[in-house]
């Protein structure tokens, strides 16, 4: 009968689903926050600043995940480092670094659509560059970022997979494992069902915000 | 005119893809009636036996495709500066090969995707230090055994750790392969799922260890010999906690194929080929001369 391999092997599948959701919350707060800060840096930094903002981004956006990923698992053990062995706490970092990447980049685009007639405002009105950028700015550009951060989001969902290759315990890790242990491929079903019962109601959500948002032209 | 350009392309593309096909897929001919015929010595010309129609349709082909392991030293390794796959099981593939009078042609077959390789015919054979299980009879046919081996624990030689028991009482991360009977022995054992680091192969296993993100590897002693002789620093402990019976997966259907397996292992056994063969690529790394051929075991 379908479904009876996923019936049988249940707790391993609700264990990396919910370790996969804990993946993309985390790695996507850390992703707009370093997004924000890197955006800042490139849009208003001067040359040292903007450089570094720009080197982060043309390196993480342009290399592999997985060999990222294995980088930092190698990193970050005891033998080296010494910051964590748990293949999900790598994980959780390096899919940050990756996702801030191209959240930089959503974020970037926002800022720049802000009209600069609201910067020369601020600014004469006294306001200085931190407080100009976080209460002008910043809730402007929240409105161009949606969409594109939105994409960023759900790619982090599927990206979130990755990790199984350093042996985080998340929701394809878990499909693998019961299919390698069943010789059964109802898990291969099982997971891709999984991910789009994730990317689903994210762009269902998504939609929502972005007419709640949207500019009136 | 785009359109012809278009369909052009998409032909031109269905062609080759049909005809890029490697040996690995083409899958045996039955022809209708046809019982197998199974001379069991070698004709005196030194030709390849006739055989049944698994067998004959390898030697139509020219090639026999073994599923190998690419990176466990003293079994299935593929050196680095020749490409040559060396090794036990890789010579007991040749060894099948020229009984038939066919090439051996090697495909690398991880424990995750060996079974399905030979349930898609995308290999003949599996011979990549696979145990001999009951699970796995109800998928696939084995040969007879061609080597016992059991699992132990590899650690950093600085470590405390002894035995398997020692690792499940301390409650470490302990890594294993994917898919492998090795991680099944490993949960028997008492190791929580939550401590079981899997990779793909076993030298990632091996790296995690000596980064630390795992205090032990374990698998066959076969394989941990293999790891500890590329490591300096590792060392195989404890005591076997289980027997490993490897034998050569075939897929069902195809008795004729795995006739002639047990044919050519028990003449190896009779012959001395097979103490050759341990003698060459697994008593460097265990020091202990070889045992009586396992075959009926």
């Amino acid at each position: 009968m379908f479904g009876q391999v996923i019936a049988n092997n249940l707790e391993l599948f609700v264990q990396g689903y919910l370790t996969t959701i804990l993946l993309s919350v985390t790695a996507m707060t850390a992703a707009v926050a370093i997004g924000s800060v890197m955006a800042s840096m490139r849009v208003w930094g001067g040359p040292i600043p903007s450089a570094v903002a720009g080197f982060y981004v043309e390196f993480f956006r342009n290399t592999p995940l997985l060999i990222q990923l294995f980088f930092f698992a190698v990193i970050l053990a005891p033998a080296n480092l010494g910051i964590t062995r748990d293949a999900v706490i790598v994980a959780i970092i390096g899919l940050s670094i990756y996702t801030g990447a191209f959240a930089t980049e959503a974020i970037r685009s926002g800022i720049l659509a802000v009209h600069a007639g609201q910067l020369e405002a601020a600014r004469s009105l006294g306001l200085g560059q931190l407080a100009t950028i976080r209460l002008v700015v910043l809730p402007q550009a929240i409105r161009t970022v949606i969409p594109p951060l939105g994409n960023v989001a759900s790619a982090l969902v599927r990206n979130s997979s990755v990790a199984y290759a350093i042996g985080a315990r998340e929701f394809l890790f878990m499909g693998l494992l019961v299919q390698s242990r069943t010789f059964s491929p109802e898990p291969y079903l099982g997971i891709l069902f999984g991910y789009w019962s994730l990317t689903i109601p994210l762009a269902f959500a998504l939609g929502r915000l972005e007419r709640r948002v949207a500019f009136a032209r | 005119m785009r359109l012809r350009l278009a369909l052009a392309l998409v032909g031109m593309l269905v062609i080759a893809a049909c005809s890029g096909d490697g040996g690995a897929t083409t899958s045996p001919e039955m022809s209708p009636g046809a019982s197998p015929e199974m001379s069991p010595e070698m004709s005196p010309e030194g030709s390849p036996m006739a055989g049944g129609p698994t067998v004959s349709a390898i030697q139509e082909r020219g090639t026999l495709v073994c599923g190998v392991k690419f990176d466990v030293i003293a079994f299935g390794f593929r050196n680095p500066t020749s490409g040559e796959v060396e090794g036990f099981d890789a010579d007991l593939c040749r060894e099948i090969a020229s009984e038939m009078g066919v090439e051996p042609e090697f495909v690398e077959a991880i424990s995750a995707n060996r079974i399905p390789f030979l349930l898609e015919d995308r290999v003949d054979v599996v011979i990549s230090t696979m145990t001999r299980t009951e699970e796995r009879l109800g998928q696939i046919d084995f040969s007879k055994i061609y080597y016992l081996a059991g699992q132990r624990i590899l650690v950093k030689s600085d470590s405390d750790y002894q035995e398997v028991a020692d690792l499940v009482e301390a409650g470490v991360p302990v890594c294993s392969g994917q898919g492998s009977t090795s991680e099944a022995n490993l949960r028997d054992a008492g190791v929580s799922e939550d401590n079981l680091v899997l990779f793909a192969t076993y030298s990632e296993a091996a790296q995690a260890l000596l980064d630390g993100r795992c205090d032990a590897v374990s698998t066959d002693d076969s394989i941990l010999f293999g790891l500890a002789a590329q490591n300096d620093g590792l060392e195989v402990r404890g005591e076997t906690f289980t027997e490993e019976p490897l034998g050569i997966g075939v897929k069902k259907g195809k008795e004729d194929l795995v006739e002639l397996i047990n044919g050519v292992l028990d003449e190896m056994a009779a012959d001395g080929r097979w103490v050759e063969l341990y003698d060459t690529h697994i008593k460097p790394y265990t020091g202990e001369d070889a045992p009586e051929p396992p075959l009926d075991m």
